[in-house]
């Protein structure tokens, strides 16, 4: 069966034709071309596909797009003022907080979300949030220190 | 993953009659387990009811007695609920140790209990607090509700639309996660209720959630750590696999009780 869905990504309306079986990561990455939401399991454990819907951070394999529908979603392509960085990707740049880059759209995503619901985190909170966030690269070090400066610099210092 | 029709229930009434209607059709709530099970090709029913678009079964009401936790309800809504938090502290601490952030964004409780794992978390309150879970027909208490590995006492069109918690005097709940997926190797729920001491086990049994007995009485005596710390759940009854021996598990279950009695507030 297919269907068609309508929603709004990175403050854009879109529109596109689904089955009811596609996953809101593969009507992202495919029918829109926004390919900075990566897939890394198919097991809902990695994060890598992290987008934020309706404000909170989901993971888009683990969605229909169709049980998307109406809704608002921000995928890292839509964190960037034109060419200036979003506080918290200029913070993963800083700090050395990726290699390969795989984690890092899914990493951001969540790291935003966690400063939205406790501005101010530990580093043990910080380590807690990113328990659905993986990384086979970094050992998460310089992601803990780049989600802290992140939060500082989106606190406004 | 199969196709599959999908639709958009605009209530329980109609959540209910498009379930008759469909040849093989299979509620979603959150999708935390049922999108995973689908892309697995390990289940492919003929067509998806969404309870999502159903706004008057997600929320948390309180009153004297305890909290009612309607069944859209997220882990992340309850783990951060000041009612919860304030009535029942050991429920909203439960419900923050589910999975991860993403996971507690959307996965629901009436999903968990309605899917009965044998490693979730909410059995564990349910039967450790005594609840009554209402569905569209029914009230079921939770003595009744879980009936072994995903098995429940629900009809196949029956819809769990809320879980009513007792407040208990106190409680406490302690999970041994399993490393990787968070869920429970061990999960000990203990209570002080109205109706006397309970004790819950979840992760450990081969067919899903069980109380201890021999627990409950020795708390009766004696509500602390030391009494239940040489009452051991013979193996024989105890899952094994990679994650863990039986009887590594049963060494878990006394540690796990001792904790959350000491725990309990
Ligand atoms: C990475 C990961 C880690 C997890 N870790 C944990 C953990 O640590 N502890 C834990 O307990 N769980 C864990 N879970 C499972 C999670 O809690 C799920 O959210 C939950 O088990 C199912 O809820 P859901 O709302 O997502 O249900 P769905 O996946 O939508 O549905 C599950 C089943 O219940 C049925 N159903 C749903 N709602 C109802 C209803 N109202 N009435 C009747 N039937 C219904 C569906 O038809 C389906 O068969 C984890 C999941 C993932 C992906
Ligand atoms: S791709 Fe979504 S959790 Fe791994
Ligand atoms: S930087 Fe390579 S997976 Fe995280």
């Amino acid at each position: 069966m297919t269907y068609t869905v309508s929603m709004s990504v990175n403050g854009k309306a879109v529109k596109g034709e689904v089955e009811g079986r596609t996953l809101l990561v593969q009507f992202i990455r495919e029918n829109l071309r926004l390919t900075g939401t990566h897939v890394g399991c198919d097991t809902s454990q990695c994060g890598a596909c992290v987008v934020h819907v309706n404000g909170t951070s989901v993971k888009s394999c683990t969605l229909l797009a169709v049980q998307a529908e109406g809704a608002d979603i921000t995928t890292i392509e839509g964190l960037a003022k034109g060419d200036e960085l979003h506080p918290m990707q200029a913070a993963f740049r800083e700090n050395h907080g990726l290699q390969c880059g795989y984690c890092t759209p899914g990493m951001v995503m969540s790291a935003i979300d966690l400063v939205k619901e406790n501005p101010n985190p530990t580093e043990r909170e910080v380590r807690e949030w990113l328990e659905g966030n993986l990384c086979r690269c970094t050992g998460y070090h310089n992601i803990v220190k780049s989600i802290e400066a992140g939060a500082k610099a989106m606190r406004g210092g | 993953m199969y196709d599959f029709s999908y639709h958009r229930a605009g209530s329980v009434a109609d959540a209910s009659s498009k379930l008759k209607a469909a040849e093989d059709g299979k509620l979603v709530a959150g999708g935390m387990t049922l999108i995973p099970t689908l892309k697995q090709r390990l289940a492919q029913p003929s067509d998806l009811i969404d309870l999502g678009g159903i706004n008057d079964l997600a929320g948390i009401k309180a009153d004297g007695s305890g909290v009612t936790i309607g069944a859209m309800t997220t882990h992340g809504a309850v783990a951060t609920s000041k009612d919860v938090k304030s009535a029942i502290p050991a429920l909203a601490h439960l419900a923050g140790e589910i999975g991860d952030p993403q996971v507690r964004h959307r996965g629901t409780i009436g999903g968990s209990i309605a899917n009965n794992d044998p490693a979730a978390d909410y059995p564990a309150a349910c039967i450790g607090l005594g609840a009554t879970i209402v569905t569209s027909k029914r009230e079921i208490a939770a003595d009744e509700f879980f009936k072994g590995l995903f098995e429940t006492a629900l009809a196949d069109d029956e819809i769990v639309t809320a879980v009513r918690f007792p407040k208990p005097k106190r409680a406490a709940y302690m999970k041994f996660p399993n490393p990787a997926s968070r869920y429970a190797l061990v999960g000990v729920f203990v209570a002080e209720t109205g109706n006397g001491m309970r004790v819950a086990v979840t992760g450990a049994g081969q067919n899903g959630v069980f109380r201890v007995k021999a627990m409950e009485d020795a708390l009766g005596k004696s509500f602390a750590a030391d009494a239940v710390a040489n009452i051991s759940v013979p193996d024989g009854d105890l899952n094994s696999d990679i994650h863990a021996s039986a009887e590594y598990r049963a060494h878990l279950i006394t540690v796990m009780a001792k904790r959350a009695v000491a725990a309990a507030e």
